[in-house]
């Protein structure tokens, strides 16, 4: 019967563990408890997402507070994006929501900057200030076209400076 | 010619009869699920026998694989300056796929062929029969606790698997790498979801689960009364489950919708 | 009904694969008489117990158990008649994952709501009437042929039942241990008034122990008591009985 009580604190032990693993995997690792149906839902308008896919996360002073449950074309042909947050926070509603990316070549995130205003975004509200992803390509092309129109005869940017020193 | 195809229409028929018998007997398993006696002593030792004495296993291979998944992870992501992206390739890599589909692999070499054996045994020497002569029905006594210990042990044992492994990717990744900790971590816990991920992974486990449940117990349970039809028996297991793993994955996959 | 056979088969037809067991065989067993089915080896005995235990469906014919037809039944109603009869099989049966006293206890723990000290008493009484007593805590790998099969013969007892089927209940056993069992059979039957049925084809302890005969032979199958056997007018019965040619089947005569 010693035999009987010894297997059965293994299978005990057992159990535990696979449930703890079950646990930590959900929990910690997949994130269940944040955000879902009791989440706070915020919606953000930009003219350009980037490459902002659903599921990204939505972060705010670098620490993960929810993520992005989806994106859509809006009327006015501007993105809409539903954001998914950790209902105890206290955005206020001048609160600003920008397209990052993390590293050069990272994955896109969004990243919320608090206002000042003491009234807080409810359920469902939007948020008013957001800043488009910045695309590589457009930046790139600036600049060659910021070079190109500098060696025809000065470049625009550069000719402002001395002329508004002159004044 | 002819006779090639008409062995093959056999072969056909042979395998239709036999899931048709293998859908009579999950129907007696589940059956005898829900009648009395609750056969809890013989489950507990089933769990412990299909569990318990798979963990060794279970841990150093899923610690393995772990390690592997680092340093080719590693090895590909360095090329496009990702390596901060370790965490989720191996978090992703164990979950989705390589958690329950190994998982399920070792534990049909190792508790499912042991299975198989067992009962295969039992009918050789008669023991099943001793048992019906004793007004026990065999399927309740032997077979349906051991399917349920199996449906039961594999959700537990792939939940160490990938434990295990995402710790194997830590220490190679991390410790023997260089890949920063906190970007392990933080891009593994980013690129995992609940939803899309964990669950669809338990959801693989408790099918393989069932599959070899219950093919390991067909096959002894039918199994010839000879040490051959014994062997037999195990070896088919081993053989009908594996595939049947890999296949249904697949399924379980394309419907899960990630 | 208390004049009607125990056991009755009737017109069974018995074939495995393409091959026939029995075209068309029908036998009575007496109620608490000591039945002996003899036969070579691939005759039939063995399938003839299967049969009247329900363990096995003939092609054609009834099985009559103790007025019940075992071939019309289901699991559920099987039950019920086998809870009527005990099985002592050929290489002993138990459970090899439990201990004698569990084997033992094991139908009572299924079939009787009994207390422990109960159980145990009962256990107990039984390997005493087998002559074996102290090896509740072994496992069955761990003991001898003789003891296998009393043991198997206790465990079969268990249940009180009418009707005990044995087969080949000598076979492996070296003749001292098969002069226990025979012994220990014949009182089981004359105290209890066991119906018993045994498949053997060891002649000498059929002889001393059969009310009845059954033999089996290749074509058909002849019954008497052991004496009106041994003196048949048929060539072939006699044989058998004496032990002269033994077999007129290509398989010889394959102790275990």
């Amino acid at each position: 019967m010693g035999r009987t009580s010894g297997r059965d604190l293994a299978v005990g032990c057992f159990v535990l563990m696979g449930l703890a693993a079950i646990a930590y995997l959900s929990v910690s690792i997949g994130g269940l408890g944040n955000g879902g149906p009791t989440g706070l839902t915020l919606v953000a308008n930009f003219d350009e997402i980037g490459g902002l896919k659903p599921r990204a996360a939505v972060v705010v002073s670098g620490v993960k507070v929810g993520q992005v449950e989806s994106i859509t074309l809006g009327e006015d042909y501007r993105a809409r994006v539903t954001l998914n947050v950790d209902p105890k926070l206290a955005l206020p509603v001048d609160s600003t929501a920008s397209i990052m990316t993390s590293g050069v070549l990272g994955d896109r995130y969004v990243s919320l900057q608090l206002g000042g205003e003491t009234e807080t975004l409810a359920n469902g509200d939007v948020i008013d200030f957001t800043e488009s992803a910045v695309v590589l390509e457009r930046v790139l092309g600036k600049i060659v076209h910021n070079l190109g129109s500098g060696s025809g005869g000065g470049n625009d940017a550069k000719d402002d400076e001395p002329k508004e020193g002159a004044e | 010619m002819i006779t090639a195809v008409a062995r093959l229409g056999g072969l056909v028929v042979a395998g239709l009869e036999d899931m048709g018998r293998l859908a009579v007997f999950t129907g007696r398993v589940a059956a005898a699920l829900v009648l009395p006696p609750a056969r809890l002593r013989a489950f507990v030792d089933e769990v412990y026998k299909l569990g318990v004495l798979s963990l060794v296993i279970i841990g150093v291979s899923g610690f393995a694989v772990g390690m592997v998944l680092g340093l080719q992870g590693y090895n590909t992501l360095v090329r496009f300056g990702a390596t901060n992206s370790l965490g989720a390739v191996v978090g992703l890599s164990l979950i989705r796929e390589l958690g329950p589909v190994l998982t399920a692999l070792l534990a049909t070499g190792r508790a499912g062929s042991a299975t198989a054996a067992e009962i295969g045994t039992m009918v050789a020497t008669e023991q099943l029969d001793g048992l019906r002569m004793m007004a026990v029905d065999p399927v309740h006594l032997v077979v349906m606790p051991r399917a349920a210990a199996m449906v039961v042990v594999m959700p537990l044992l792939t939940a160490l698997f990938v434990v295990m492994g995402l710790a194997g990717g830590y220490v190679v990744g991390v410790h023997l790498m260089g890949v920063d900790a906190g970007a392990y971590m933080g891009s593994l816990e980013n690129a995992v979801d609940f939803r899309d991920d964990v669950l669809g992974c338990g959801l693989k486990a408790v099918v393989f689960g069932v599959l070899v449940g219950l093919v390991a117990t067909f096959r002894g349970y039918t199994s010839a009364p000879t040490s051959a039809g014994v062997s037999t028996a195990t070896t088919t297991t081993v053989v009908v489950a594996s595939v049947s793993i890999l296949i249904v994955d697949y399924f379980i996959t394309a419907l899960w919708g990630v | 009904m208390a004049d009607a056979p125990h056991v009755h088969m009737r017109h069974v037809r018995m074939a495995f694969g393409g091959r026939v067991v029995f075209g068309d065989l029908s036998c009575a067993f007496e109620r608490g008489r000591v039945s002996v089915v003899l036969g070579g080896s691939g005759s039939g005995k063995s399938t003839m117990l299967k049969l009247i235990a329900g363990l096995v469906r003939p092609v054609a014919g009834d099985v009559l158990v103790d007025g019940e037809d075992v071939t019309r039944l289901g699991e559920r109603a099987l039950g019920r008649v086998r809870r009527k009869l005990g099985m002592m099989f050929q290489g002993g049966a138990l459970l090899d994952s439990l201990s004698v006293f569990d084997n033992l206890a094991f139908p009572l723990h299924e079939h009787r709501a009994l207390a422990e000290p109960a159980i145990g008493e009962a256990v107990h009484r039984r390997l005493r009437d087998v002559g074996l007593e102290g090896v509740d805590a072994l496992l069955p790998g761990q003991l001898s042929g003789g003891m296998t099969k009393r043991v198997a013969l206790a465990r079969a007892l268990m249940m009180d039942p009418v009707i005990l089927l044995c087969d080949e209940p000598f076979s492996g056993l070296d003749p001292i241990s098969q002069r226990r069992v025979e012994d220990l059979l014949l009182r089981v039957n004359r105290e209890q008034q066991i119906t018993m049925i045994v498949v053997s084809h060891h002649i000498p302890s059929t002889v001393r122990m059969a009310d009845h005969v059954v033999l089996l032979l290749p074509e058909r199958a002849v019954e008497g008591s052991p004496e009106a056997l041994l003196e048949s007018e048929d060539a072939h019965v006699r044989a058998f009985m004496r032990e002269e040619d033994v077999t007129t089947d290509a398989a010889l005569e394959v102790h275990p």
